[in-house]
């Protein structure tokens, strides 16, 4: 099992999930939230007064899939979340001991 | 069920003919126009009441959300205190019989007065409004709302930082002195209309007014914390809801279709279509300077100074509605319009932090009216062939009032400083007024930000 997670723009956060429901994704969970990397923050105008925003506004999208749909999964992020221009995001991907289905008290793929 | 329906038709039939044949019978009938006039002034008075929600919401809207709660809270409480201070002392200083510059009689609306007449047939102690044949109360109910108009455009100039006690404190002088005093000089009888100044809403008798007390409390009370960067730097501090805004802008535009329509304070049809259609013109005219002034200067057609522009369109036709042609009133409104924006960024540079621009609308628009009066009037303006004579007497208005106003401000702003406080402090401000002086927040439930 694995854990990926994705920063993307939250205008894309849609298709992102549908193209997701389509590979058989069952569930995620999203977070909004606030970063910058390469693209940096942007200036605003505000009654003639120029402000800076550092941080901008993004999607996280966390999901915990089994391993045959990793690569699936990081394709169909990475082209349903993909403007082609700066501040597209990134993927993370990291291992998951164990998952447990809280109600039914399963365990590992299972739970998923 | 048959017999319902015809007891109802036979009822329905007597609740017509009967009041007819009654008035047939009457030998004089009830005196339609003072009917007309004091509906017409008792609607465009609750027109013009309604405008306080407009500057709730705009001003609220204008700020941060940690500062809703107090913002709002001073726009309802300065109705309050002035109903009350107005009541008993404001009315009296500024429409009883008195000299050339307070009125003295007629405190808490006591003392003789036979209103509705008119003219020569009024007698009493109001004879400064005996050219009105509405009753009393509606005089004095119409001249209370202009009142708590000119206490609340204070509010926004001096928001996020000011005590709630001591605002309160100045709403309740703002109400019983220094609003009536001035105004006794242009609508009460006293020496500046003798003179012949032409203030017919209220340009200067409540925008300038107000927008005097606006300038000097806010320059007293200093800049927001973070307003300037240490090297002098003007930082934007971003209003939190410019959807509020907007709908402030519009109960005010509304507004003040009763505020300049109401000021005939008679259902003349013909003097009161073409002022409220001179309203309108001018509030939209400002608008559209305001958007292309801003979008010129800054780069970006600002929403904030949009609307900025369409109040200061109406602050700006509010001395002339009655004596401009439509034409003149969009003229008057582009001119203000352009002058709000410029305003704004100009007491931006000289350190008088006023949130919402109400200095910009109400003082600078509120000058520019009186003033545009003596240029714009059907019959005594300059570009009318009226010569320059009323524009001097309206020049010589408008420094008496910022003479007055500024001295006035200045005392009664310090006595406050003085026996309470006037600022919260720098702790209390970061972490908002609303739970520093009211203990609550306006969005509990949303997350903040800074």
């Amino acid at each position: 099992m694995k854990k990926i997670e994705a920063i993307i723009k939250p205008f894309k956060l849609d298709d992102v999930k549908n193209a997701l429901t389509k590979i058989g994704v069952q569930g995620m969970t999203v977070t909004e939230v606030k970063g910058f990397g390469r693209q940096k923050g942007h200036t605003e105008v505000y009654r003639g007064a120029e402000y800076k925003i550092d941080f901008v506004p993004k999607s996280k999208i966390e999901l915990i899939v089994p391993d045959e749909l990793v690569t699936p999964v990081l394709e169909t992020i990475e082209r349903s979340a993909k403007t082609g221009k700066i501040g597209d995001g990134k993927i993370f991907l990291s291992p998951v001991e164990e998952v447990i289905r809280i109600r039914t008290g399963e365990r590992g793929k299972e739970a998923i | 069920m048959k017999r319902l329906n015809c007891f109802i038709l036979i009822s329905v039939l007597a609740i017509l003919f009967i009041p007819a044949l009654a008035g047939a019978q009457e030998k004089a009938g009830p005196d339609l126009k003072v009917m007309a006039d004091t509906v017409w002034v008792l609607i465009t008075a609750a027109l013009v009441f309604f405008m306080n929600l407009g500057f709730a919401t705009v001003e609220s809207g204008l700020c941060r959300a940690k500062n809703t709660v107090n913002i709002l809270s001073k726009n309802v409480i300065v109705f309050c205190v002035t109903s009350l201070a107005f009541w008993a002392i404001g009315f009296a200083f500024m429409f009883g019989e008195g000299n050339l510059f307070i009125g003295l009689k007629g405190l808490f609306l006591i003392g003789s007065d036979n209103s509705p007449a008119t003219g020569e047939a009024y007698k009493g102690i109001f004879s400064s409004l005996n050219w009105t044949g509405v009753p009393l109360y509606a005089k004095f109910f119409f001249q209370l709302v202009f009142a708590g108009t000119a206490a609340t455009i204070v509010s926004g100039a001096v928001a996020e930082r000011i005590k709630y006690f001591s605002f309160f404190a100045f709403s309740l002088l703002m109400g019983a002195l220094i609003y009536p005093i001035q105004g006794h000089w242009i609508w009460g009888g006293g020496w500046l209309s003798q003179l012949g100044f032409k203030d017919f809403a209220g340009s200067t008798t409540v925008h300038s007014i107000g927008g005097w007390s606006a300038l000097v409390g806010a320059s007293l009370l200093g800049p927001r914390t973070g307003k300037y960067g240490p090297d002098g730097r003007v930082n934007a501090i971003p209003g939190h809801n410019l959807g509020l805004a907007t709908i402030g802008a519009f109960v005010l535009w509304l507004g003040w279709f009763g505020f300049n329509g109401g000021s005939t304070m008679a259902a003349d049809p013909q003097p009161i279509s073409l002022i409220i259609l001179n309203t309108n013109m001018a509030a939209a005219a400002g608008g559209v300077a305001a958007t292309f002034a801003s979008y010129l200067a800054l780069g970006k057609p600002d929403l904030s100074m949009l609307l900025n522009g369409i109040l200061a369109g109406l602050v700006g036709i509010t001395a002339g509605a009655d004596g401009a042609t439509v034409p003149g009133s969009i003229v008057v409104g582009l001119v203000s319009g352009v002058l709000v924006v410029f305003s704004v960024l100009f007491f931006d540079r000289i350190k008088v932090d006023d949130p919402v621009g109400a200095i910009s609308v109400h003082l600078v628009n509120g000058v520019w009216g009186t003033f545009a009066v003596g240029l714009f009037h059907r019959e005594v303006g300059l570009f009318y062939g009226g010569g320059p004579k009323q524009l001097l007497i309206q020049i010589a208005g408008i420094l008496a009032i910022a003479i007055f106003s500024f001295l006035a401000n200045f005392i009664i702003w310090k006595i406050i400083q003085k026996a309470m406080g006037l600022r919260v402090s720098e702790e209390e401000e970061m972490q908002g007024l609303d739970i520093g002086e009211h203990g609550m927040e306006a969005y509990p439930d949303f997350s903040s930000k800074p």
